[in-house]
């Protein structure tokens, strides 16, 4: 490994004067004995399959199994159009993008998992709104998608990025801080600045439960992922601004590892707590199933 | 990869595949346990249809996992899915018993996110390898000598050792060896192997090339 803590990526970076997705192609070449060619070949796919699915979300008319999911990312496409959006036209599309992905997946649909389905939009709403905003090259892009990577890689191996071992904070958290690097870059931001503006999106992100409704990736997943890339574009702007997270990207990792690791049984993808045993969460899950969700949340409560 | 969740469909059908790889054949009679986060959501998450997909060979991102029930039931194999509140070391687990004539092999899988899988266990014996790895599963007599006979003869087929572990139900009973070798194994090696003494039986899995 040339790095396993974001420290390290953003030494080698300044050092060799590189980008983070240099660092990470070097790495992916290293570990996968692959040449550069096929390695960007492989991340040109993931490039289309992700754009591939926003275009699915956008124009088909899409339903899932549960009837829960579907038509959203069009209702704020059509929103987007009058540009009257309070967030400005720039995170509503990063919005209607991040949901027409994910409610792709919520129909089984081929997405990328980045870094898990469950968060798959968060990433693509971001890269393809800066994208299309700042008129970045498809090369651009794969290059964001790289250090995307290399930010997944560390939070993979020095915290988690499963909701059942982590909670939301590891999924949809995880892609927030991935794609608050990639949109950094974009926009010519420093190794230094993508390492900020992952340490600010993460921080907003801790302690997250991951409480999915009858137990599917529709609610609240689909409309998290959506918010997720507005924490993820601010996020980069505060540290292309110049704002410095004064706990270091490292150690915010590190608080996040521990949080999940406290983080109660029926608050990690058991729908045991939270949102799924509201009663409408019961309610749905018993109308989809045909029983209710598992036995509550709480066991020390009298509720 | 096919939706909607990547421990819990994509992570899912890769622990179907590595049993199916595993088993060698289609099996007759399946039964499948889930535990923990597997068992509170596996419809949700469609991680019946993944793990049952995967045991029909497809991969994380066949879009035919989604009939993968109806397909099975066409092909006459025997499906029990059971849930289990068993306390196991991982929230995403899966025991997966395959039955063919008189071949029985039951392996425990887990998914640790990101659409990885892992097997922790194989017919009983705690070993542990990633699915995105080449492997041989040799079953024998716990007799002294059989792993320095082993690892001879790899060597001298210059298959070069990356990892390995050993368990055994008891003292001089049945024991097993897992190694880990960088290079697909030829299947010419588990037949030399299975000429050895006191080896019972030899299982070779080669990495599965997985698209995404």
């Amino acid at each position: 490994m040339l790095f396993t803590t974001i420290a390290q990526l953003v030494d080698l970076a300044e050092t060799n004067k590189k980008k983070i997705s240099d660092i990470m192609l070097e790495q992916e070449l290293a570990a996968n004995k692959s040449d550069q060619d096929a390695l960007l070949y492989r991340m040109a796919t993931h490039l289309k399959i992700m754009q591939q699915a926003v275009e699915r979300g956008l124009t088909e008319n899409l339903k899932s199994r549960s009837g829960l999911a579907g038509g959203e990312a069009r209702l704020l496409a059509t929103y987007n159009q009058k540009n009257t959006a309070l967030a400005g036209n720039l995170i509503t599309t990063a919005l209607t993008m991040a949901i027409a992905t994910t409610e792709v997946n919520a129909c089984m649909g081929a997405i990328v998992a980045a870094p898990t389905a469950g968060a798959c939009g968060v990433i693509p709403g971001c890269i393809f709104a800066v994208g299309d905003h700042l008129e970045s090259t498809e090369e651009d892009l794969i290059a964001a998608l790289f250090t995307a990577g290399a930010i997944g890689l560390v939070i993979a191996n020095n915290a988690s990025i499963s909701g059942a071992e982590g909670g939301c904070q590891a999924e949809i958290g995880s892609a927030a801080g991935m794609a608050a690097a990639a949109v950094t870059q974009l926009s010519g931001g420093s190794p230094r600045q993508c390492a900020d503006a992952v340490a600010i999106a993460l921080k907003s992100m801790l302690g997250l439960v991951c409480d999915p409704v009858a137990g599917l990736v529709e609610v609240p997943c689909i409309k998290r992922n959506a918010t997720a890339t507005a924490t993820a574009i601010t996020s980069a702007d505060m540290a292309l601004a110049g704002l410095e997270s004064i706990i270091p990207c490292d150690e915010v990792i590190e608080a996040m590892n521990r949080i999940g690791c406290s983080m109660p049984v029926a608050l990690r993808e058991t729908s045991m707590g939270g949102l799924a045993t509201t009663k409408t969460g019961k309610q749905i899950a018993e109308r989809v199933f045909g029983k209710p969700s598992p036995e509550s949340d709480c066991a020390s409560c009298s509720h | 990869m096919i939706g909607p969740s990547s421990s819990h469909t994509a992570g899912a059908a890769k622990i179907g595949l590595m049993a199916r790889n595993i088993f060698n054949a289609q099996p007759e009679k399946v039964e499948i346990i889930l535990y923990g986060s597997f068992a509170k959501t596996y419809q949700g998450h469609g991680t019946d249809l993944a793990i049952i997909g995967g045991l029909l060979g497809y991969q994380a991102d066949d879009r035919r996992i989604v009939d993968a029930i109806n397909t099975s039931a066409k092909l006459g194999i025997d499906i029990a899915i059971a849930t289990s509140a068993e306390e196991t070391s991982h929230p995403n687990t899966a025991k997966i018993i395959m039955k063919k004539d008189e071949h029985i092999f039951e392996m425990v899988g887990i998914s640790p996110g990101g659409g990885k899988a892992e097997m922790v266990a194989v017919n009983g014996f705690k070993v542990t390898t990633a699915a995105d790895s080449n492997f041989l599963l040799i079953f024998h007599n716990d007799r002294s000598g059989v792993i320095a006979t082993v690892a001879g003869l790899l060597a001298s087929h210059d298959i070069n050792i990356g990892h390995m572990e050993v368990a055994r139900k008891s003292k001089g009973s049945d024991a097993l060896m897992l190694i880990q070798v960088d290079q697909p194994i030829p299947k010419k090696i588990a037949l030399a192997l299975e000429k050895l003494p006191h080896i019972q039986n030899v299982v070779i899995f080669n990495e599965v090339i997985f698209n995404k």
